[in-house]
């Protein structure tokens, strides 16, 4: 670098964060513009529903809460040198296990029925999360395959419960479970929708930022991530340490999914997620782990997860738009404009 | 024995689009790059050849156009990784992101349409009600021993190897490292966005968004089984069609069995063969495979 001091410190990263947002905002401006769609509209629009409007940015800060979970579950086994793209998996198997034990277990003081909805919906997500996690740390398969191939599977086996077993006889039209009992709902803040989910996740992302910097245990994971070999020969337990990684971030991702069905949809359906376990992924490579980054991200994803409504409804644009836009996101950051191709 | 021709017959047919992005990614990963984006590449072709096809009325102009955009798409993959030295799997998944986005937008108006799909020829006689297919599946089955050929019988096939197993050597040797990248991630393209299309506008004649279920991943694993080999890829296109075809059987026969169970066959099967067939592949797969090559300087 021949730059130094406070232009390479601040100007230059600052540069090339405008124009990473310019070329994304041009390039999707461009694809709108073909379909015949009027982009600034588009763009004022979003930015005046969800950003500018107290109730809007309170559902951008609502859609934080399966981010800053969801992220958090990449960004363990990410330390760990795994790479997880299961969170969408783990998500709904948490969602299942937790409503489970919420239509299960009547009569339980409502304190105590909360907190083992929460433990069931965790321990969904670190099942399912353990397989891929065993299978690599016993060096058959590569996670990233089993977590991707797994994600296919969660839906059906949610799918399974919602359309048969598990569904509510008074709503023919729509396959979804009972409502959960007020016992397992997540408690709301401010007559809004800002629930338990979103302070649990902050709670977690403060966990994770101390633990993985100031603790042995964040140490050893990091070493593990760093350099497995000289970590065997340290002598730590490298095989335990992926699969607790995994475990960990599926718990985390699990949560984030029964918190979207006990504070938000209230029911068990197949429509719980529009994609918050690749969001998650999508965040916790944006911000590369860090968890500040994490909390930074987190909310820019959930605002272009809100935006994607937006669009649905001002522009008639199918949700899956918003799929465009995370990739232009992705492209733009790993292409690193005005940097040199550097590692990353 | 009618049940039986008739699962055969299936199997092969179910066989070509997954075998297309599965021989794509064999050349791919033989010139070292993981490409975790062919699920967003067959869904663009997918859903652009449906809807060429649709506007056209010609199934073919819809593949070609599959293919030109696979073909572009790839090459955004491939030039992040080669010439910005990306992380694969981060690119591989953004291009995802982009195919789910796009095949999106383009298929929105043609979801619920019927749209021209290709002839059929039958493969024994004109009287047999089975083994009648469109040209696509007799391309792909063809197309494996071509490729098997390339790779192991020419000297363009070495060259290409030589980048996945060592580019610094390839490129002392003469090879251009890059260059060979761009080809295999070319050819990968225009073949993974054909076995999307050949879903579309060779076996359904309908789009719906999200149609290829997994097939782009499901290919991946695929290459792991195939260890590399344009022809152990037939054998796993083939079990993996003939999962999809035995699912979709006992559902016509109307087993009293939740369609969702049932729909997870052809995952449950992909995950056993991992285990069956994915351990020990380290000494077998491409030496730089994954790497970032960061050039000769």
């Amino acid at each position: 670098m021949l730059l130094s001091g406070w232009r390479a410190r601040i100007a230059w990263p600052l540069l090339r964060l405008l124009l990473t947002v310019v070329i994304i905002l041009g390039v999707f401006g461009v694809v709108l513009w073909a379909l015949g769609k009027d982009p600034l509209k588009a763009y004022r629009d979003t930015f005046r529903l969800n950003i500018l409007n107290p109730r809007g940015l309170s559902e951008v800060v609502v859609r934080m809460a399966p981010l800053l979970l969801t992220a958090l579950g990449v960004a363990i086994p990410f330390r760990a040198g795994l790479i997880n793209v299961g969170a969408e998996g783990q998500f709904m198997m948490g969602a299942l296990l937790g409503t489970w034990a919420a239509l299960n277990l009547p009569g339980l003081p409502a304190g105590l029925h909360l907190s083992l909805v929460i433990l069931a919906g965790m321990l969904g997500g670190a099942a399912w999360a353990a397989i891929p996690g065993l299978l690599r740390a016993l060096g058959w398969v590569n996670e990233t395959i089993t977590t991707l191939l797994l994600n296919y599977l969660a839906p059906l086996v949610v799918g399974y419960f919602v359309f048969g077993p598990w569904r509510a006889p008074e709503l023919a039209m729509y396959p979804q479970t009972p409502e959960l009992p007020p016992s397992a709902r997540f408690p709301t803040l401010f007559g809004t929708r800002l629930h338990l989910g979103f302070f649990l996740g902050l709670f977690f992302l403060l966990g994770y930022a101390y633990l993985i910097s100031r603790s042995r245990w964040g140490l050893e994971l990091r070493a593990v991530g760093g350099n497995p070999e000289a970590a065997r020969r340290l002598g730590l337990p490298v095989e335990r340490w992926l699969v607790l990684a995994m475990v960990i971030g599926g718990a985390l991702a699990g949560l984030a999914g029964i918190a979207e069905v006990a504070a938000i949809h209230g029911r068990l359906k197949m429509a719980i997620s529009p994609g918050y376990g690749f969001m998650g992924f999508l965040v916790n490579w944006l911000a590369f782990a860090n968890p500040f980054g994490i909390l930074l991200m987190a909310f820019l994803i959930a605002f272009i997860a809100s935006s994607g409504f937006t669009l649905q409804i001002t522009q008639r644009l199918p949700y899956a738009a918003v799929n465009v836009l995370m990739a232009l996101i992705l492209f733009t950051v790993l292409a690193k404009p005005l940097g040199k191709g550097v590692k990353g | 024995m009618s049940w039986l021709l008739s699962w055969i017959s299936g199997a092969i047919l179910y066989a070509a689009p997954i075998l297309f992005p599965t021989l794509g990614e064999v050349v791919e990963q033989r010139t070292g790059m993981v490409n975790l984006g062919l699920e967003g590449l067959m869904l663009l072709g997918a859903s652009l050849s449906f809807a060429v096809s649709f506007v056209t009325r010609n199934a073919w102009l819809g593949v070609l156009a599959a293919g030109g955009a696979g073909l572009l798409a790839n090459l955004i993959y491939a030039w992040l990784v080669v010439h910005r030295r990306a992380h694969q799997l981060a690119a591989g998944l953004a291009l995802m992101f982009f195919g789910i986005g796009m095949s999106a937008l383009i298929g929105k108006p043609y979801v619920g349409q019927m749209a021209a799909v290709l002839p059929k020829y039958p493969l024994f006689g004109t009287q047999s009600l089975f083994f009648r297919y469109d040209p696509l599946v007799y391309v792909a089955f063809v197309l494996a021993p071509l490729l098997w050929f390339v790779l192991f019988c020419t000297r363009f096939g070495l060259k290409l190897r030589a980048v996945g197993e060592n580019p610094s050597v390839a490129y002392a040797a003469g090879v251009s490292p890059a260059l060979v990248r761009y080809i295999g991630a070319a050819l990968a393209g225009v073949l993974a966005a054909v076995g999307g299309a050949h879903l579309s506008v060779g076996i359904t004649g309908t789009w719906s968004e999200g149609m290829t279920a997994g097939r782009g991943f499901i290919a991946i694993a695929l290459v792991i089984f195939s260890r590399w080999n344009p022809l152990r890829a037939i054998v796993g296109a083939l079990v993996f069609g003939g999962a999809v075809v035995f699912q979709l059987q006992l559902q016509a026969m109307g087993v009293g069995v939740s369609a969702f169970i049932m729909d997870m066959i052809p995952y449950v099967l992909t995950v056993l063969v991992l285990l069956l067939w994915g351990r020990g592949v380290r000494y077998v797969a491409p030496a730089s495979l994954g790497r970032v090559y960061f050039g000769a300087e």
